[in-house]
């Protein structure tokens, strides 16, 4: 607050000596006009345009509602910039904040990728915003470093699940599987009655990290320092059998061949497709889709429900989930009140509810007391016991800033037989190293 | 009196010489440093070649350097053979001639991207064109691109599809330019068409020969661009070639290690295409 | 018996060159006709519903006409760096072609190494950035020339070789100095070769989607090649839209080939077969 009334009293001086020096001329009307009102009331009418830059891959429904709302009542215009996506738009991301190049605000992953980017160079200090009080603090860890929290939730939380299809689990009789041998039974049932046990579609490769990725709480769980030692380099994928039992899940799946004949050429969007169609039952993936799944078969929606990836015991039983991307304001923008002003009515419950008026929540809102609507997707109802009992974890890219670049081609070739587990969960290993050098990370 | 060389000012080559310093050969040369770093753009850190060591450690490195290999003399032997033949076809006498120059072409003219996108989904395995139409003639078509094994091969197919135009444009060229009364004292002579081909045409084609030949071999060995929007690389690492490792790399934001690789890739191509420029060109003389 | 063989030949080169040549265009022509139901289908069927000023319209209206701009963008990139590569290309060329002495034999030889040697991706930016020009329109401009100057310095100073001395005695004889004897005798002599450069390297720049990506990055910078991501999202691809935002990314190389298609061979003759 003091350096806002500090750049006003600046801006206002300089305007003086403007008209001192100029009697007339441009800056010197510029400077008269403004010279009126009172400086707030300028800033208030005055109309800003902030630039938001987000990746192609997100639905931006929900944050274009609620930048419409922001330009009807605070007259900031948001000026949306797409990049990108994956590994490719990382890519846009670091060089253009390398390059002092970044729009005002900044959609981006939280967790490790954020943390990465060493955003205390580049991002504003939410820390002691008093419109971050409304921010769950399990969010507010994946956008901090240092004890300084940089970014908003731009969404709800995604779960790591299992899609299943719930006319073909009735048809069959099956049950929702508690353990991974239950999984394992389901499918061998599901195709013997001729439909495709699990949609792989590595066409699109990220999503065959997902039985991997998604296996996390039951890593956490069973060896609760992984995430630590891994990040030190005191445990390895290959060695810790905890983990590696997340690779040697995904070689099940492919020995078993319960994965459709023709997932190398398929996509993610042909995916969605055989899952309410029918024609599938499982598919295990970010719930983020669910918003796109609606889009198509809106009327599929309640066959469609969601469990987390099964443990070897039923005792160990919950969801890995995905916090949310955040929003960041740039930290070299000649904007950041107005960026602010724009986060503050994001997290406000004005804000909230226009978001969830445009795009129905994959997961609960990390921003307190907010109520699911009523017509909430059935397999996010689904999702919700886990949260209610606690059985949740974040994915391990919270916990951990390293993530090897290459997981998801390794898990397409763990997935497709050309590794086996083993040499996967091996090969993960070597490419987690290029991560922790560049970040330079202890102990490797 | 003077001579012609006042005409020849040394200035002229300052222009050209300027960019061509300034936008590629000084990032050449300090990428030979920078390949020793690990690097942020804004910082580095010198740290030997531990680069080097990395990306022969990377797993995906091996079939990179294969592929780069297969796909170069594929793309780059079939567009020589091709488009020798199709020069051959479309400087005869037939009258389609003109449509048919055109047509083949035409690829070279859209965008990679473009082509790249059209024909992945052409090759989709179930519902993509080409499959469709082998099933319609009884034959199982293979995943072109989903199958680990095939997925190079497929992608150089249409490499060569989008390129043998240009191919067959130098080849014309280089015909056109042979004298008619070459081939007119073959027909004295009795000769068919095929002595006329092998004792006329064939050698004195050669300098076009070598231009097709020297460039795409050279773009095969460093062209990614198709690969990248057909199979990404994959599926896993199978279609991945050096340049596209170099891609994922800078991808990564490990620019030390992405500049190692082009560094890596810069003495390939001087150890593969500088010798083979000079033995074609030690031949051009000799004949 | 030889001239009923020449037609079945002729024919049966017609008939592949169609199943392989002409089958991809129809299909991406036909399926940017369609509505994105049929589209998605893939097939080559005639459309039931033609739905063709709609999508194009689409296609255009996209993203707040980002097609516009992007085309503005490209062709302004396209012209200009064209004009450079042609102006210092043939100079350079010239002198190369004309001179022989050991250092122009290095330089000769960097030029053409230029042809070979893979572009260092990131050392670029770090050298743009540098000198303040990355993520501007002229530094994407003069990438875009160099990596292009070899080529075209290949195929000029082949063509040089087939314009005779005499011409160049006869000038000193008139007297003419170095830089108007270039521009007013050898520069149009070139016209042959210029056209097959300015085909040739316009469409390698247009039809370029790499470096935009790398060097000039921001929506308010999009290049024609990179709207082709509007219709590609990763949950919908809208097929219909695509294509036909392919059919119109190919109409200015198709109008540039259609002007000089007589001239390409020509200026290669000489060119690019005897360098």
């Amino acid at each position: 607050m003091t350096f806002r009334r500090r750049a006003t009293w600046l801006s206002l001086t300089l305007a003086l000596l403007l008209i001192v020096l100029s009697a007339c001329g441009k800056g010197g009307n510029i400077a008269g006009s403004s010279g009126n009102k009172s400086a707030k009331e300028a800033a208030d009418t005055e109309k800003t345009t902030l630039t938001l830059l987000i990746d192609n891959q997100t639905a931006i429904d929900g944050i274009q509602a609620v930048a419409d709302e922001i330009k009807r009542e605070l007259n900031i215009e948001t000026k949306i910039e797409l990049r990108p996506g994956g590994t490719e738009g990382d890519n846009v991301v670091k060089t253009r904040l390398a390059t002092s190049d970044m729009a005002d605000l900044m959609f981006y992953n939280s967790g490790s990728l954020f943390k990465a980017l060493n955003p205390q160079e580049y991002f504003v200090d939410l820390t002691n915003e008093p419109f971050m009080d409304h921010v769950l603090d399990s969010f507010k860890d994946t956008v901090s470093v240092d004890g300084k929290v940089y970014g908003i939730p731009g969404g709800s939380t995604v779960g790591g699940a299992w899609l299943y299809n719930k006319k073909i689990y009735s048809e069959l009789g099956l049950s929702v599987p508690k353990t991974w041998d239950e999984l394992l039974a389901n499918n061998d049932k599901i195709k013997e009655a001729g439909y495709t046990p699990v949609i792989g579609s590595f066409s699109d490769s990220w999503t065959s990290q997902l039985v991997v990725l998604a296996d996390y709480y039951n890593v956490h769980s069973l060896a609760p320092n992984f995430a630590e030692d891994y990040t030190y380099n005191k445990a390895k994928y290959a060695t810790t059998p905890e983990a590696l039992r997340s690779f040697e899940k995904l070689q099940s799946l492919r020995d078993k061949k319960h994965f459709n004949d023709d997932a190398t050429a398929t996509k993610l969007e042909d995916a969605l497709a055989m899952l309410a169609e029918g024609k599938a039952a499982h598919y295990p993936i970010l719930t983020l889709v669910l918003t796109n799944i609606n889009a198509n078969y809106p009327e599929m929606m309640d066959d469609i429900g969601a469990f987390a990836q099964p443990s070897d015991t039923a005792d160990v039983n919950g969801l890995t989930i995905w916090m949310p991307g955040g929003i960041y304001a740039n930290k070299e923008g000649s904007k950041i009140d107005a960026a602010k002003k724009w986060m503050e009515f994001f997290v406000s419950p004005e804000g909230v509810k226009a978001y969830l008026t445009a795009m129905k929540p994959e997961g609960p809102m990390p921003i307190k007391g907010v109520e699911l609507p009523d017509d909430t997707y059935s397999a996010v109802k689904e999702m919700l016991p886990y949260f209610e009992s606690g059985k949740t974890a974040p994915a391990l890219e919270f916990y951990s800033p390293i993530k090897g670049p290459s997981l998801e081609q390794i898990t397409v070739e763990v997935a497709t037989g050309i590794s086996s587990a083993a040499e996967g969960a091996a090969k993960y290993d070597s490419d987690v190293e290029k991560q922790a050098l560049q970040l330079g990370l202890e102990g490797w | 009196m003077k001579s012609t060389k006042s005409l020849y000012s040394y200035g002229f080559l300052l222009p050209a010489g300027i960019i061509f310093f300034i936008f590629f050969l000084l990032p050449t040369i300090v990428s030979f440093f920078f390949s020793m770093t690990r690097w942020t753009l804004t910082d580095w850190e010198f740290i030997g070649l531990d680069n080097f060591i990395m990306f022969f450690k990377e797993s995906s490195l091996n079939i990179g350097f294969r592929n780069t290999f297969i796909y170069a003399v594929m793309t780059s032997g079939t567009k020589v053979v091709l488009g020798l033949l199709l020069a051959v076809l479309l400087t005869s006498g037939i009258r389609s001639k003109d449509f048919l120059r055109s047509v083949v072409f035409f690829p070279t003219l859209i965008s990679t991207i473009a082509v790249g996108i059209t024909f992945s989904y052409l090759m989709h395995p179930s519902r993509g064109l080409i499959n469709t139409a082998l099933a319609a003639l009884g034959i199982q078509g293979p995943n072109w691109l989903g199958d680990p094994a095939l997925a190079i091969y497929s992608v150089g197919l249409v490499d060569i599809w989008k390129g043998v135009g240009f191919a067959t444009v130098i080849y014309i060229a280089g015909m056109m330019s042979i004298p008619a009364d070459y081939y007119e004292a073959v027909d004295i002579d009795g000769g068919n068409a095929f002595r006329k081909f092998w004792h006329i045409t064939l050698p004195l084609i050669r300098p076009a020969m070598n231009s097709v030949i020297i460039l795409s071999f050279i773009g095969g060995l460093r062209t990614f661009d198709l690969v990248w929007t057909m199979t990404k690389g994959g599926p896993g690492f199978s279609s991945d070639l050096i340049a596209s490792i170099i891609y994922k790399q800078y991808q990564g934001g490990f620019y030390g290690l992405s500049t190692a690789g082009n560094v890596i890739l810069f003495v390939i191509v001087a150890v593969l295409a500088f010798p083979l420029y000079r033995f074609l060109t030690k031949r051009e003389v000799d004949l | 018996m030889r001239k009923s063989g020449k037609i079945i030949a002729e024919l049966f080169a017609i008939l592949l060159t169609v199943i392989l040549f002409i089958i991809p265009f129809y299909f991406i022509l036909i399926n940017s006709f369609k509505n994105s139901r049929e589209a998605s289908k893939m097939n080559l069927q005639w459309p039931n519903v033609f739905q063709i000023l709609d999508n194009y319209r689409e296609v255009i209206q996209a993203q707040d006409y980002m097609l516009i701009r992007a085309f503005f963008n490209s062709a302004f990139i396209t012209v200009v760096s064209i004009v450079i590569l042609v102006f210092v290309c043939a100079m350079a060329g010239f002198i190369l072609q004309r001179r022989k002495s050991k250092p122009l034999t290095i330089v000769h030889f960097l030029f053409l190494a230029g042809l070979m040697i893979p572009p260092a991706v990131v050392p670029t930016i770090w050298v743009l950035n540098g000198i303040g020009m990355f993520k501007t329109m002229a530094g994407l401009i003069l990438i875009e020339v160099a990596i292009n100057i070899p080529f075209a310095i290949i195929l000029y100073s082949g063509f040089v070789a087939t314009i005779p001395r005499e011409i160049d005695e006869a000038a000193l004889v008139d007297g003419a100095g170095s830089l108007n004897f270039f521009f007013r005798m050898i520069l149009p002599l070139l016209k042959p070769v210029t056209s097959t450069i300015i085909v040739l390297t316009s469409v390698n720049v247009f039809n370029d989607f790499v470096n935009p990506l790398y060097f000039l990055p921001g929506a308010e910078n999009a290049t024609a090649q990179l709207t082709l991501y509007n219709f590609m999202s990763l949950y919908n691809t809208s097929y219909n839209l695509l294509f036909a935002d392919v059919v119109l990314l190919t109409i200015p190389p198709l109008l540039l080939f259609l002007i000089f298609n007589k001239r390409i061979v020509a200026g290669m003759t000489a060119g690019a077969v005897k360098g």
